[in-house]
């Protein structure tokens, strides 16, 4: 269970975490060499750097960043890059904590991914509630502008390019790759069907990138050292090294930065210190809100992405990993997940805005001792219709991953705890006794 | 209340950075709430004259927004987190020992949120968009006073007032 974090994107700021976000200590750190480096490259040999890395994205869907990139259309013009900071998925803060300790590292990722992609726009997209976040981003944006990292012929190379830090206004679907687009032009931050993909058809119907904040800050390691140097670590196709942030009932909840390959129970037990107050666990979640439930039997697995999602059928998503001891009420934690998702849905597609309603209603009655019998199988039967099959990956019946998500801690219900949820229903109904309100016919 | 002189000409500067003006939307409401504390009808139809485009989108994109508030709040904007870390932490009970505390209060407003991207600090609550946390009844009440008294600075409510934005884009790159 020996384990121990490998830090590429942070390493800085846990060695410096007093003035990591200033532009004096990170020019020491070595800021922006990797940017003169891309510079000189052509941008195809940066995409192919990127590709050679094999780093996918790390805000959820985790796919190749270097592909993504290879999917703009050729000779259209302009392109635009969008940075997706606007963290959400439950119990993530891992991107809060690159922008407000280590923004000029992103900026420079920024920098060299706008180069590759030929774009002279490139927006970042941070979540509204992020107040020191937006500040000390601001600020080093302002600096990388005054030293000539950012703006017209960026040292010497003729490029020019602006970066538009973007506030959000407190909105989880902005986050998503299309919601954010739409937000991005003023509007409700709904999700776009696809195709067409926003690197064909993105911002203001013009070909756009969309990357996270935690894949930004990862460019400039894999232009400085190499791509093959960030495929060497991580196991399989889930290369290099990942942000995991581990909160809920553990010792020490934070976010580890570690090789991918490592397993749930280094990072939960070695890195986190295990259950807090020695208590065993109940059950934990792997990807955010989004991804269904794992529990003891899974501890052993590595975190690869591939692997969780074909063996364990779940995901890893955003990286958070959230622990829950023994005496917590899973029906509880899936009635407030659930809650999350009612609050969230944009209200754009049927199944989810009517659906993740009603999820909430039941799980709520069910959590609370007004359950009826039948109430789970009324969950796995409507709720059929908006994750369809009600595994993972789940089908889709709605434009974005919203939908079917929201059955996740209900199909987890039914995985670990059906019948003994049936029987605690049928007992919390013959405690209330035979009185039942229905509506007259 | 119509953008101040100064804000007016901050509004423009804020849409002229965007390649399309309807993106400064949010901005632009920001800088609304920043100024009046929260958005006003006057504000929407300010906004939507600065970027020819109808009160009624503007009002749309500005009502789904959390962050934005259609109705005054107090100085002091408490947002308690009780999504799932927060809720095995007790985050639910902070919410609910804050709401009772300041039922009353026209200078503080509780409000619950969905995850604040914080669970390490589990429970945790924002004062005006500022992270405080771990946090019980009474040191979240030590805190909230201390506000009020002034020894922690409290920035406005959609927490803009650095003009971060506008020091970042006006300065075009002349370095």
């Amino acid at each position: 269970m020996a384990a121990e974090e490998l830090r590429v994107v942070t390493k800085f700021l846990r060695e410096r975490p007093d003035d990591s976000f200033t532009i004096e200590a990170a020019l020491e750190n070595g800021a922006y060499t990797a940017l003169r480096k891309a510079l000189a490259m052509t941008p195809e040999d940066i995409v192919a750097e990127v590709t050679t890395s094999g780093l996918r994205g790390r805000g959820g869907a985790g796919f190749g960043t270097g592909q993504k990139w290879s999917f703009l259309p050729k000779d259209v013009f302009p392109r635009y890059l969008a940075v997706n900071g606007d963290e959400g998925e439950p119990s993530t803060f891992k991107d809060h904590m690159l922008v407000e300790g280590d923004p000029h590292q992103l900026i420079e990722g920024v920098i060299i991914t706008a180069f590759a992609i030929q774009a002279h726009h490139a927006f970042v997209y941070l979540r509204g509630e992020f107040g020191l976040g937006a500040e000390r981003l601001g600020k080093a944006l302002q600096e990388a502008y005054d030293r000539g990292f950012v703006g017209k012929d960026i040292l010497g190379s003729g490029y020019d390019l602006e970066i538009i830090l973007h506030r959000g206004a407190g909105c989880y679907i902005a986050g998503d790759e299309t919601g954010l687009l739409s937000s991005l032009e003023g509007e409700r931050a709904m999700p776009r069907i696809k195709p067409p993909f926003p690197a064909v058809q993105g911002v203001y119907a013009a070909p756009t990138i969309v990357n996270n904040v935690e894949t930004m800050s990862t460019v400039p390691h894999i232009i400085n050292k190499g791509g093959e140097w960030y495929a060497s670590m991580g196991v399989n196709r889930s290369t290099g090294t990942r942000i995991f942030s581990v909160s809920g009932n553990v010792e020490k909840p934070g976010n580890y930065e570690i090789e991918l390959g490592t397993t749930f129970r280094e990072l939960i037990y070695g890195l986190a210190g295990g259950v807090k107050g020695g208590k065993g666990l109940g059950f934990f979640i792997p990807g955010g809100a989004s991804a269904p439930w794992l529990r003891e039997e899974h501890l052993d697995a590595p975190l690869d992405m591939d692997s969780v999602q074909s063996e364990l059928k779940t995901m890893l998503g955003s990286g958070a990993i959230m622990v829950f001891d023994e005496t917590v009420d899973p029906i509880l934690v899936a009635w407030r997940l659930s809650k999350f998702f009612a609050h969230e849905s944009c209200g754009k597609c049927t199944p989810c805005r009517e659906g993740s309603g009603w999820i909430e209603k039941v799980l709520y009655r069910m959590a609370h001792g007004y359950g009826r019998p039948e109430d789970l199988d009324l969950l796995l039967g409507f709720g059929n219709n908006l994750a369809p099959g009600l595994s993972w990956p789940p089908g889709m019946t709605t434009i974005c991953q919203l939908g079917p998500s929201t059955m996740s801690p209900v199909v987890s219900l039914r995985n670990y705890w059906y019948d003994e949820i049936k029987e605690r229903l049928a007992a919390d109904a013959a405690r209330r006794g035979s009185i039942e309100v229905r509506a007259a016919v | 209340m119509p953008f101040s002189p100064s804000n007016l000409e901050t509004a423009r500067e804020i849409l002229a950075r965007y390649p399309q003006k309807k993106s400064a939307v949010l901005p632009l409401l920001h800088l609304a709430q920043d100024q009046d504390g929260y958005v006003t009808p006057d504000a929407i139809e300010e906004v939507a004259a600065l970027l020819d485009l109808t009160p009624a989108l503007v009002l749309g994109t500005c009502s789904f927004y959390t962050m934005f508030k259609r109705e005054p709040v107090g100085k002091l904007l408490v947002s308690v987190c009780t999504n799932v870390s927060c809720l095995v932490n007790g985050g639910p009970d902070l919410l609910t020992h804050l709401a009772h505390q300041y039922a009353d209060d026209p200078d503080v407003t509780v409000e619950e949120v969905e995850c604040i991207a914080a669970c390490d600090l589990a429970p945790v609550l924002q004062v005006n968009y500022e992270f405080h946390g771990p946090l019980t009844g009474e040191t979240a009440i030590e805190l909230i006073e201390a506000y009020r008294r002034g020894e922690r600075v409290a920035r406005t409510i959609s927490g803009t007032a650095t003009n971060s934005l506008k020091s970042a884009g006006s300065s075009g790159g002349t370095a």
